[in-house]
């Protein structure tokens, strides 16, 4: 590992600060960026810690809105009993993810700010288009192992998938972040931290030098919602996702009144498919239906001879998962 | 190198250290304080065989830096009990023969030991059927999803189960 400076700031104006200089890296958890800067594919010469100025707290606001401190560990966020009742996908996204030790320590903030998992990513002496720009992508040469990776291309370079469970259902939910920079709180829809990656994949969030996230905002539960989270993967437990699906339903009769469709491992962020969900939307609710929509939203998909598998598992998901919800 | 005045509780004592930024609390633990019952497997969180009680919540060592620990109170396998008075969990660990090689069992009964205060404070798990039952019945499908981030290489899980099982109040 490279020697670094190392600060803990105990504001959130010196943390910015101190974190806005290239080289910095903010830690909150540290279970992946301690992991990265280990593998070498971190580098940072400064670490800020954000322990001491990042908000604890799981809050009702008065709209029936919740606010989510950034620095609430992925257990306390799983276990509080307003997630557990009215988010029932986001606490079973968190507890479908890592180990308990992990959880203890990964911070809300830092579980959507993780890096891909992608074998290349992490092997520095391999190319790789995310983390050395223009040196190519193993994964997209033929025997190149892509198993795991997308099937929703968001890049020619790079085929790289989200690992967060959380970020799923969090977008799943249409959460906002909170974004701390120059003394200014901006609010910023979650599935739009993620770039596009069109050109350039090693630019992953539009995140600005030094911008800190201080809180996720989750809209007021919906009367008659309905969600899970679903994830599929090589073990029974302690595995990163093949794909997993995030859905809520509210029905009226036997109508579908309002349905939230997120996909995991299958794209370089969240993958909300909202063509599904317009189609799904107003029809009666059938696995007729489902299946209908999901496998259009599917066409888009491009997968590689490695995990073309994924379509047909992410289609019976979700079909599967909207079905216990309805 | 960049080094750090650190002052910490390790099994209840004040230690004053100096340690350069880099150093994770595992490495803390056994290279510089010789406390060598905490061990190191894949130094990379997936293993579990480095967990310690941080701050009374466990954790993976290996995967903390020293730095960030200023004022923490760390519990290793050295703090749990002595030879002669071990802590139940240890004691459970020996009456089910809960090990063969012993490599992963330090990390897996301070492990053991975090997770039955989760329970105890409600934390939910994957294979928890409700998410409104709390605590949830511990059974043996609950301890091995919520031990899966401790692997013994040997495979003595069947009595590591047993062992845990025979501590559930
Ligand atoms: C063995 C193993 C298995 C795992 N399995 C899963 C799994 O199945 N599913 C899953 O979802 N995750 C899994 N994880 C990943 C784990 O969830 C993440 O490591 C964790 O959530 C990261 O949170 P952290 O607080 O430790 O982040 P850190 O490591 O502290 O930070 C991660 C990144 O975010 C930045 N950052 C952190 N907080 C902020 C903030 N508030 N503002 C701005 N930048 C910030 C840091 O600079 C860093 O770049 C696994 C990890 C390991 C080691
Ligand atoms: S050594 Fe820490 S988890 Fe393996
Ligand atoms: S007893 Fe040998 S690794 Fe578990």
């Amino acid at each position: 590992m490279r020697p670094f400076e190392y600060f803990r700031p105990s504001s959130l104006a010196d943390a910015a600060q101190l974190g806005a200089v290239s080289g910095a890296k903010y830690i909150a958890g540290g279970t992946n960026l301690v992991d990265l800067m280990k593998l070498g594919v971190e580098q940072p010469d400064r670490v800020v810690d954000l322990r001491d100025v990042l908000e604890q707290e799981i809050q009702e606001l008065e709209d029936g809105s919740i606010r989510i401190g950034a620095g609430v560990r992925n257990t306390d966020l799983a276990s509080h009993p307003l997630i557990r009742r009215q988010y029932p996908a986001m606490s079973r996204a968190i507890v479908a993810g890592a180990s308990g030790q992990i959880r203890n320590v990964a911070t809300t903030g830092g579980n959507l700010l993780q890096r891909t998992r992608c074998v290349y990513f992490q092997d520095v002496s391999r190319p790789c288009n995310k983390r050395a720009p223009g040196t190519g992508c193993p994964a997209l040469e033929s025997g190149g192992l892509s198993r795991g990776l997308a099937i929703f291309r968001t890049s020619e370079e790079c085929i790289a998938t989200h690992p967060s469970d959380l970020a799923v259902a969090l977008v799943a939910f249409d959460a906002e972040l909170a974004l701390w920079r120059d003394g200014q709180e901006r609010r910023l829809p979650l599935e739009q931290l993620y770039t596009s990656q069109e050109s350039a994949p090693g630019r992953e969030t539009i995140l600005e030098p030094g911008e800190i996230i201080t809180a996720v905002h989750l809209p007021a539960p919906v009367d008659g919602r309905r969600s899970h989270y679903v994830k599929v993967r090589d073990r029974a437990s302690f595995a990163f996702s093949l794909v997993s699906v995030a859905a809520a339903v509210e029905l009226d009769g036997d109508t579908v009144r309002g349905v939230r469709i997120a996909l995991g491992g299958v794209a370089s962020r969240p993958w909300r498919a909202r063509s599904a969900e317009q189609a799904i939307q107003g029809a009666p609710a059938t696995s007729a239906n489902f299946s209908r929509a999901i496998r259009d939203e599917l066409t888009t998909a491009v997968p590689t001879a490695d995990n073309r598998f994924k379509l047909a598992l992410a289609h019976n998901l979700v079909v599967s998962t909207l079905e216990e919800l309805i | 190198m960049i080094e750090h005045e650190l002052s910490l509780y390790i099994n209840d004592r004040l230690h004053q250290v100096v340690v350069d930024s880099r150093r994770t609390l595992l490495d803390l633990l056994r290279e510089q304080l010789r406390l060598t019952g905490t061990k190191k497997g894949c130094d990379h969180g997936q293993c579990g065989a480095c967990t310690v009680l941080l701050d009374g919540t466990r954790v993976n060592s290996c995967l903390v830096l020293a730095v960030t620990c200023e004022g923490a109170h760390v519990t290793t396998v050295e703090g749990l009990g002595t030879a002669d008075a071990l802590d139940p969990m240890q004691e459970a660990f020996v009456q089910h023969d809960a090990l063969q090689c012993g490599y992963c069992t330090p990390g897996q009964i301070c492990s053991a030991i975090g997770m039955l205060d989760e329970v105890r404070r409600g934390v939910p798990s994957h294979v928890s059927s409700s998410l409104e039952a709390v605590p949830a019945v511990l059974d043996e499908r609950e301890i091995r999803e919520r031990m899966s981030g401790n692997l013994c290489r040997c495979g003595a899980y069947v009595n590591i189960v047993d062992a845990i099982l025979s501590q559930v109040g």
